[in-house]
């Protein structure tokens, strides 16, 4: 108060003015249909628009014509083979329970299973691989676990494999099936007999899944670019084709051949990574003399162009089998060597020495790429030492890429190991995974120790 | 490669025609003959002419208003200034909407455009050939430039700026029509004919009648670039050392590898 007379200011007049006005203002404009509290949530005010449409809102008013009550009722399960009465609320409507039968009862359904009789078995069924008994433990354990061949391979009492099992169990209902068919006719249209399990078909379907589902990332990556540069390949080939000359389609069909096989072999092997690099330089090798030819070709059509544009086509031509990283790696390495990426004076002699030194450039880059992957080898055998790694540029790429290499070798290796194993002994649920994720060496021992 | 020879003495049936067509085609016969040989196509060669386009743009200073800020020249020319009239009909020049009647027609040589502007945007020159070079048209895309690259570069009315590209038009399989009309014009570079190949002779016109299309004398010639493949090439040989010398150590290099590995793995076993 004194410091306020010493301010000058005048006293309470101001801030009690506006605390009155305040609280009777909240109070006016709360509404009557809700609480003081749950307005208060809103932050005192009323909201501009409703935020709910009022006519979304369900009636009650419907509910309120039937009178709804809930009892407390037994019932049955059709699907049960004992009469076990369990009881449960039932929403009762008007005195009426709802008639019908348990809701849950149409999902109890079942394989049929054939069933054999023994003399059927003797005619038809005869397997010197497979005893009567163990048949018929086999279609008794399907009906049972509902052709569930996982659960019946882990229950089955002579270690078989699932393909084994399912090869069984499938040729015994085909034979069953035609046997009993009164025509061929009849049952031809049968998914049993259209397309019989093929046994060999199904392990090695399995095999390649679980192959590529344990790919690592860079696996992948490969593949995706092999591929992609295939297609670019065959295409470009079907394009020159399309406007070639008599004379040049025999090499360029070659070239096609060559370089689909290689570009595909390579992408389909689940082998060592150092196969695409050795089959790409003989790959290029046939490539870029059908490529150009095949550009200068559809120049010739044009009747008219510009020097720049052919050298960019042939450019692009002599790089069709190399990847986006390659390209930028060629274009780095032209300005490293202060050479301008187009050149400013094309006449034919400078677009002729580009294109040569472009090519130059790609050959070199290829071969560093070997020569990493023979180190990658050699120091996998000799354990540690590094042969001299080139002093080329760019030497940070050399180490990452020559790390990415070097955790392929380790891992080819040891998945072989792994799959061997696998096949000898059977396995008894999830168990250890089969992906090599770790490219350290060290574990490599590990892993074989534990596959015996 | 087979090489086309002029033949005087054939018969208009080279390419067999139906008889009917045949018949009334005895008439002129001789007028079609030479028709069809200066229409021959010299296979695997190739015509060359060596362009240069781009524009120069003038700071109007102090007549400089909002909108016309610049004076500028779009222009195709021959790298050596000679008359580029020989091969090409027409330039249109498509300019950016804004501008009146945006496609512009040059009927001859010089084939230049000047107007005045304040923006910069691409301009899309199409190349008309004369009926004997070719049918099809050839697009160019510069970008007008306006201003100096150096953003505190003081604009100066005297001194333009410039930008040109250095570029060559390639006609493949060119008509011994066209080869014989231009076959001693300084804007061309001709092919290499074989020895035994003669070329019809053609009146050759007075060049000093007419109109010059030859752009020597050009009121903006002080500014044209002088392009020469010399720097380029020693540049491109110079690196291309470089890289053989390096493909040949990794080589090297990769060699010796393979003899050390195939040591190893024998003494292994």
């Amino acid at each position: 108060m004194d410091a306020k007379d010493i301010l000058g200011l005048p006293k309470n007049a101001l801030p009690i003015q506006e605390k009155k006005s305040k609280p009777p203002k909240e109070t006016q404009r709360k509404p009557d249909g809700i609480s003081r509290e749950v307005y208060a949530l809103t932050g005192g005010l009323a909201p501009l628009m409703p935020s709910v449409d009022v006519n979304q809102l369900k009636r009650k008013a419907q509910s309120e014509n039937e009178k709804i009550t809930w009892q407390w009722l037994p019932f049955t399960n059709s699907a049960r083979k004992d009469n076990l009465q369990l009881y449960h609320w039932v929403r009762v409507v008007n005195g009426v329970p709802s008639t019908g039968d348990y809701s849950f009862a149409k999902y109890n359904k079942s394989v049929d299973v054939i069933k054999y009789t023994d003399e059927e078995y003797e005619k038809y069924l005869v397997d010197p691989a497979w005893t009567k008994e163990e048949t018929d433990r086999l279609f008794d354990l399907c009906e049972r676990f509902d052709l569930r061949f996982v659960v019946i391979a882990d229950r089955f009492p002579s270690s078989k494999t699932v393909e084994e099992l399912k090869n069984r169990f499938y040729s015994v209902s085909r034979a069953i099936l035609i046997a009993r068919a009164p025509s061929p006719g009849d049952v031809i249209v049968h998914p049993l007999v259209k397309e019989p399990y093929n046994v060999s078909q199904e392990i090695e379907r399995k095999r390649a899944l679980s192959m590529v589902l344990s790919h690592t990332k860079q696996q992948e990556r490969r593949d995706v670019e092999v591929l992609a540069e295939a297609k670019r390949i065959s295409e470009a080939r079907k394009a020159a084709k399309a406007a070639e000359e008599p004379e040049l389609p025999v090499m360029a069909d070659t070239g096609h051949d060559v370089t689909d096989r290689a570009a595909v072999a390579a992408a389909a092997a689940d082998s060592i990574s150092p196969t695409p690099s050795t089959q790409f330089p003989s790959a290029t090798t046939a490539n870029p003399v059908s490529e150009t030819a095949s550009v200068v070709a559809s120049l010739r059509m044009l009747q008219v162009y510009l020097r720049s544009y052919a050298l960019e086509q042939m450019v692009q031509a002599a790089s069709s089998s190399a990847g986006l990283r390659t390209i930028k790696r060629v274009e780095q390495t032209l300005q490293d060597l202060g050479v301008n990426l187009k050149p400013k004076v094309p006449t034919r002699a400078v677009c002729a020495e580009h294109l040569e030194l472009r090519k130059e450039i790609l050959t070199l880059l290829s071969l560093q790429k070997q020569l990493q992957y023979k180190e990658a080898e050699g120091s996998s055998y000799r354990d540690g030492s590094y042969a001299e790694t080139p002093g080329t540029p760019p030497p940070k790429r050399l180490q990452r890429a020559a790390d990415l290499d070097r955790t392929f070798t380790p891992d080819s290796l040891s998945f072989g190991g792994e799959r061997v194993g696998k096949r000898d002994q059977k396995r008894k649920g999830p168990g250890r995974s089969e992906a090599p994720s770790s490219p350290a060496q060290s574990k490599r021992p590990r892993k074989y120790k534990a596959s015996e | 490669m087979p090489q086309n020879q002029t033949h005087g003495a054939d018969q208009p049936d080279i390419a067999g025609p139906t008889p009917k067509s045949q018949r009334t085609k005895m008439v002129k016969s001789s007028d079609d003959n030479e028709n069809k040989i200066l229409a021959k196509k010299l296979k695997d060669s190739e015509i060359c002419v060596p362009i240069v386009y781009g524009n120069i743009a003038f700071w109007l200073g102090k007549k400089a208003s909002e909108y016309q800020s610049h004076k500028w020249t779009v222009y195709v020319r021959s790298s050596t200034n000679e008359d580029l009239g020989v091969v090409i009909k027409r330039a249109v020049f498509q300019l950016h909407s804004s501008f009146n009647n945006p496609m512009r027609v040059v009927e001859g040589p010089p084939f230049e455009l000047s107007e005045s502007g304040w923006g910069e945007f691409e301009i899309v020159i199409t190349l008309h050939f004369h009926g004997d070079v070719t049918e099809k048209p050839l697009h160019l895309y510069h970008r007008l430039k306006l201003y100096p690259e150096e953003e505190s570069g003081s604009l100066s009315m005297k001194k333009p700026v410039v930008v040109e590209s250095y570029d060559e038009i390639v006609l493949s399989e060119p008509s011994e029509g066209f080869l014989a009309r231009v076959q001693n014009h300084p804007a061309i570079i001709m092919p290499r004919l074989p020895s035994s190949f003669a070329l019809p002779p053609v009146p050759m016109e007075d060049i000093n009648s007419g109109k010059r299309g030859d752009t020597k004398n050009h009121p903006l010639s002080q500014w044209f670039t002088n392009f020469s493949e010399a720097d380029e090439l020693l540049k491109l040989a110079a690196a291309r050392q470089q890289v053989q010398a390096h493909i040949a150590r990794l080589r090297r290099q990769l060699s010796l590898l393979d003899g050390q590995q195939q040591l190893k793995s024998a003494s292994d076993m």
